[in-house]
């Protein structure tokens, strides 16, 4: 409610007059509320997309598994049709699936280009098998097809994907300490510039302390200054960083982990709050700089 | 006050075992020489300073255990009017003279508020900011701000000390028309004259500080 108060009491008005206006040192707090605000957005964009990469690929890590089956030419199909007859009795699979030749000149075009034939390679066949059950057993399948399907080696994504996963789930950690650390700074940012606005009017203070004014009274002038402050900045540079987000390239554009930085769907709701919580922090960070600046003035 | 003593540093007390009662409309002088402590005891008066013995009572509270908050209601019971008023520089007279009205959280009544400029006669500075006045105009500024709340007690600090017998004189007499309207006054002064001037016009009690303590002066003032 206080903060509510702070943010819709109009600057210049009866209890704001008590302190002397500040123009450069409300300039400065404005910008650095937006900047912080800018950066806050980039934060919470990363810690969001991170967890979503996190997300999606520990559920394709648990989703599915990879059959490589590798033999001459002339033999592949026949060690491939072995291989699906081994996975059709396969508890806790859904159908497998042969990848046709297209998707696997997909899966190397990052390597070779767009233009090779892969036919002309001894590329190996590649099956996908959706987990559908509990009741799967990677090991048990590992050592069916060593047995029952020559060359066919299953791969379970463990491998490469584990890493990956933890990678994402650290860079979301990231996210996560940059959104707080950038929150303590501003904190700390605006209680520097209140205490500093507080020492500058040392004289206003004791005479409005003189003349019979509480500790709150005095303190609430400076509270919502601030408290707009940086309630405004940190709405502007909120906005240009959404701005910015919702400029990046879109994923089938350019590809790769990049892209997927940004707000999808009630994502874009999340950033909306910072300048609330900018202006709760800098009311914090300001109440506790006056009242404790004030104990020392009787 | 009750064998009130005070110092600044330890072991060395300038005013000590101190006993005053200020009498309920009555006009009251409190000299002595510089440095004796006459604006030590007005300080003590409105809890700007915190007695180091005795017992301290005003308007029945004991001062030494009043909250911050409680202290900011006992100043505006106490209207202090200091030898070099400070104001809030950058906004105009008006406003600072209703100033203790705006902490309050009060309304202003400008008609009121235009009333207390006529009788400090500022009316024509309303709108000017402090630093464009005289000194004998600050002193009328401190003074309207210092009773704008209707305070018992009116505490003046060597409110003359800067200006010319003229302005002295004018200052004096809205304190003693103030007195008149029932208020209680005290002015801490060491200019005899002054003392000698107003008890020519009210009743007044002359307190004479000494060696840190308080005696009542003579008739010779």
């Amino acid at each position: 409610m206080a903060v509510w108060q702070g943010l819709m009491g109009g600057e210049g008005g009866k209890g704001d007059r008590i302190v002397p206006p500040t123009g450069f040192t409300a300039q400065l707090t404005l910008f650095s509320a937006g900047a912080m605000a800018f950066l806050a957005v980039f934060a919470l964009a990363l810690a969001l997309a991170t967890g979503r990469l996190a997300n999606r690929w520990s559920a394709e890590l648990a989703g599915s598994v990879t059959v490589r089956v590798s033999a001459p030419v002339a033999e592949q199909e026949a060690r491939v049709q072995s291989a699906l007859q081994v996975l059709q009795s396969t508890p806790g699979v859904g159908p497998a699936r042969v990848m046709p030749q297209d998707e696997l000149a997909q899966l190397l075009e990052p390597w070779f280009g767009p233009d090779m034939p892969v036919d002309a390679l001894p590329v190996p066949a590649l099956i996908d098998l959706p987990i559908t059950g509990e009741a799967f057993d990677p090991e048990g399948l590992r050592l069916r097809l060593e047995a029952e399907a020559p060359g066919a080696v299953l791969d379970d994504h463990t491998e490469w994907r584990r890493p990956l996963v933890s990678a994402a789930n650290r860079l979301r950690m990231l996210g996560i300490v940059s959104l707080l650390l950038i929150t303590a700074a501003s904190g700390a940012m605006i209680t520097l510039a209140a205490k500093a606005a507080l020492a500058a009017n040392g004289q206003v203070i004791r005479v409005l302390r003189l003349i019979g004014a509480r500790d709150l009274t005095i303190a609430t002038a400076f509270v919502r200054r601030f408290t707009r402050r940086a309630a405004v900045g940190s709405a502007i540079g909120t906005a240009v960083g959404m701005l910015g987000i919702a400029l990046l390239p879109e994923a089938n554009a350019a590809g790769g982990f990049l892209t997927g930085l940004g707000f999808r769907g009630w994502d874009w709701l999340m950033p909306l709050l910072i300048p609330f919580i900018a202006a709760a922090v800098a009311f914090v960070a300001t109440r506790w700089a006056a009242l404790k600046m004030l104990e020392a003035v009787r | 006050m009750r064998d009130v003593g005070f110092g600044y540093h330890e072991g060395a007390e300038l005013l000590s075992g101190m006993t005053l009662s200020l009498q309920p409309g009555m006009f009251h002088f409190l000299t002595g020489p510089s440095g004796s402590g006459k604006t030590t005891l007005l300080r003590l008066c409105y809890a700007d300073l915190l007695p180091t013995a005795g017992q301290m009572k005003a308007f029945g509270q004991d001062l030494r255990g009043l909250s911050r908050d409680n202290i900011a209601e006992l100043r505006r019971q106490v209207g202090v009017v200091h030898q070099d008023p400070q104001f809030l520089d950058h906004l105009p007279v008006a406003e600072n003279v209703a100033m203790p009205l705006t902490v309050a959280g009060e309304p202003v009544d400008m008609e009121a508020l235009r009333d207390l400029l006529g009788w400090v006669q500022l009316t024509g500075h309303a709108r000017a900011l402090p630093p464009s006045l005289s000194g004998g105009e600050r002193q009328r500024a401190a003074l309207a701000r210092a009773v704008i709340l209707s305070p018992e007690l009116v505490l003046a600090d060597e409110p003359t000390g800067n200006l010319d017998w003229e302005m002295s004189m004018r200052l004096m007499q809205l304190l003693i028309e103030l007195n008149k309207s029932g208020k209680t006054v005290l002015v801490a002064t060491h200019d005899l004259n002054l003392i000698r001037a107003t008890k020519a016009q009210v009743t007044a009690r002359v307190l004479r500080i000494s060696g840190g303590n308080l005696q009542l002066a003579g008739a010779d003032l």
